[in-house]
């Protein structure tokens, strides 16, 4: 599915400083049950966003009122275990375009990628000066520059460039996804289909 | 030129190379289930294309099944619904379909290996992260996402970086009561549930060689959980015996030929390493997690480490802590448990039910516990009767479900109440993994059932002749 084009994303964001956030919090299994893409923006962080009545917990980040904002800002190792592109999904859905985290799970960042959401990897100390920033005043704005690849405070106007390859980087910038890629060169893949003994 | 196993596995695959991108990376054989392909089929309606080679891919329902009375309309119209998609999408492209109470059904990375879907040199995917089981074949195997399953069924290809390399060599003999689940979780918590992100690995030395290929699968499947891609061990003998004869394993002159190239499948001799890691099979005891990630495990007879001692950030790993009610220091030893989950596709095979009985053999279940026994696929629960080990379990009180995924990720009804305690032979102990509030202990079989009978955590050796 194509995706908006990423360019320059300027805004505050929601602080989430916990290590090691898995995608079966992101989204609980039980919401995997659709078989359409609709929805997952509202099991986002279910069971840290919700007691079991289903009445919101006050003191979880994204339920504060004093946090907005396109990023979400997320502990160490972010988006371990499950390969569910659904926690993507709800990441998306709830209205995030970008995370920031100081190390990504291989299989998440790849699903952000692919639906238009761009991980960005910093420092852990960078991460830790966003966290105070952000806590200091929720209102703090973070400036994102996929073109240039940089990542930029704006409170402090600290700034740290990040890596994405230049396929990618192409892909989000125009909002082309891999099987717009793949479908072009079908010819090629055909024929190599041949080659493979099983 | 020398190279890894690894290496010539990926190289064999690569259709095209991106400058600055990934590689254009074909596979060879791409299992489905009812969970993660529906929005796949979804945007290839959009965008009017069909499966390319629906030869290459295969459906099994699983992660959402009942294991119960399969034989009746299944309740929740929710998965109901994703199970009927799952049919009609294979009917509509062509794609062979194991539904539930097919013969062949079972968990997606049980009945690949079984079926001999599953070979050496393959690269299989699938839309679930322990699909790393299939690299105990040396085949390439990884979970993907949903966009990577459209594009499989789409183009048979995925856009992937090559990982690096990691080689992890265990030497020595395994110690009693020692398992291929706690080889695992040993490695898992000596790297942590990040140390091998990036990284595609190689399980080398005397322990794998002489691990059973249900062995090895344990290990390769655990690979995702600290972090790494996937996880290999070069083919040889047992893996040859082990495919031959089986549903999709070439047949005739075509094994003859593939068994020619199956036996280069091995990393050559001065072939380099990203990372190695070698340690002693004689450090290793029965395992057992206390806390909500699978790196967060200790010998059985440890105590839980100091904040001060873990890598983690101190606040995390209190956190965790506190959500499974225990504290720093203490023994594992002796806490109550309430639930026993014998199961998945880490440990829902034939040896794993074989060990679980050798236990229980001749005692009988604790009352305070619930057991889920779960098959993990329907040739499992034959052969279970077959061996007559069903005899062994109903006589100390235990009853087999049917096949499915089950109380691993709890999408059924299978799901362990809050605040609970279940130790399961699964391989995820995050937060609410078994149901919302649920608290995880992974270990063994033995361990599984040391805990059956006794309704505590208890050391398998010391039920152990
Ligand atoms: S048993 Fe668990 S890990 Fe294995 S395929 Fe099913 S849900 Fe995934």
């Amino acid at each position: 599915m194509a995706y908006d084009k990423f360019n320059i994303l300027k805004t505050s964001a929601y602080p989430l400083s916990i290590e090691n956030v898995d995608t079966d919090q992101i989204i609980p299994a039980r919401f995997l049950k659709a078989t359409e893409r609709k929805g997952f923006g509202d099991n986002l962080f279910r069971d840290w966003r919700y007691n079991a009545d289903d009445s919101p917990k006050v003191d979880f980040p994204l339920n504060d009122p004093k946090y907005s904002g396109k990023i979400l800002v997320g502990g160490r190792n972010f988006g371990s275990g499950s390969s569910r592109e659904h926690a993507a999904w709800a990441v998306y859905d709830f209205g995030f375009r970008c995370v920031i985290s100081s190390f990504f799970a291989d299989i998440f960042r790849g699903n952000c990628l692919n639906i238009g959401v761009l991980p960005v990897q910093v420092s852990e100390e960078f991460l830790q000066e966003i966290f105070g920033a952000i806590e200091a005043n929720p209102d703090t704005e973070i400036k994102v520059d996929l073109q240039n690849q940089t990542v930029t405070l704006l409170s402090s106007g600290n700034s740290e460039s990040f890596e994405i390859n230049s396929y990618k980087k192409e892909n989000m910038l125009n909002g082309f996804d891999d099987i717009d890629y793949l479908q072009n060169i079908k010819g090629e893949i055909q024929e190599f289909v041949k080659t493979r003994p099983f | 030129m020398s190279n890894t196993l690894f290496d010539k596995v990926w190289d064999a695959h690569v259709v095209r190379k991106i400058e600055g991108g990934p590689d254009v990376f074909f596979i060879d054989r791409h299992l489905i289930h009812e969970v993660t392909s529906p929005v796949a089929f979804l945007g290839l309606k959009t965008r009017g294309i069909q499966v390319m080679e629906p030869k290459r891919t295969f459906a099994t329902a699983d992660h959402n099944t009942p294991t119960i009375n399969q034989h009746l309309p299944v309740e929740d119209p929710l998965s109901a619904n994703q199970l009927r998609a799952l049919e009609e999408n294979s009917k509509e492209h062509g794609i062979l379909h194991w539904g539930l109470g097919h013969e062949n059904n079972g968990i997606v990375h049980v009945v690949g290996p079984e079926n001999g879907i599953t070979l050496p040199g393959a690269t299989i995917v699938c839309g679930d992260s322990h699909t790393s089981t299939h690299g105990a074949f040396g085949a390439i195997a990884f979970g993907i996402g949903t966009s990577e399953v459209e594009m499989v069924l789409s183009t048979q290809c995925i856009m992937q970086p090559k990982p690096k390399k990691m080689r992890i060599n265990i030497v020595g003999k395994l110690n009693k009561a020692v398992t291929p689940k706690d080889v695992a979780l040993y490695i898992i918590s000596q790297l942590s549930t990040s140390g091998a992100t990036g990284y595609f690995v190689e399980y080398a030395g005397d322990v794998f060689e002489e691990m059973s290929m249900e062995g090895r699968m344990t290990v390769c499947n655990l690979s995702i959980e600290m972090g790494a891609r996937g996880g290999m061990i070069a083919p040889d003998e047992k893996t040859f015996d082990y495919i031959k004869g089986r549903k999709f394993t070439p047949k005739g002159a075509d094994w003859d030929t593939a068994m020619e190239y199956w036996k280069t499948l091995k990393t050559d001799a001065d072939a380099t390493f990203d990372k190695e890691y070698t340690f002693n099979a004689s450090d290793i005891e029965p395992m057992i997690t206390y806390g909500t990630n699978p790196g967060m495990g200790m010998g059985i007879s440890n105590q839980i480490p100091q904040s001060d001692t873990v890598k983690d950030g101190k606040a995390t790993y209190e956190k965790s802590l506190s959500y499974m009610g225990y504290e720093q220091g203490e023994s594992m030893i002796g806490k109550t448990i309430d639930f026993v989950f014998v199961g998945s596709c880490t440990n829902g095979r034939i040896e794993d039910f074989r060990s679980f009985a050798s236990i229980v053999k001749g005692r009988k279940k604790a009352d305070n516990v619930t057991a889920w026994l779960v098959p993990g696929s329907h040739k499992v629960e034959a052969q279970i009767k077959e061996e007559g080990i069903l005899d062994i379990l109903t006589d100390a009180g235990f009853a087999l479900r049917e096949p499915g995924c089950s109380a691993c990720l709890a999408m059924n009804d299978d799901k362990v109440p809050a605040g609970k305690y279940a130790v399961s032979t699964s391989n995820r102990n995050f937060e609410g993994r078994q149901g919302p509030g649920s608290r995880t202990l992974l270990a063994s079989p033995l361990v599984a059932a040391a805990a059956a009978v006794t309704g505590k955590v208890t050391d398998p050796r010391e039920l152990m002749a």
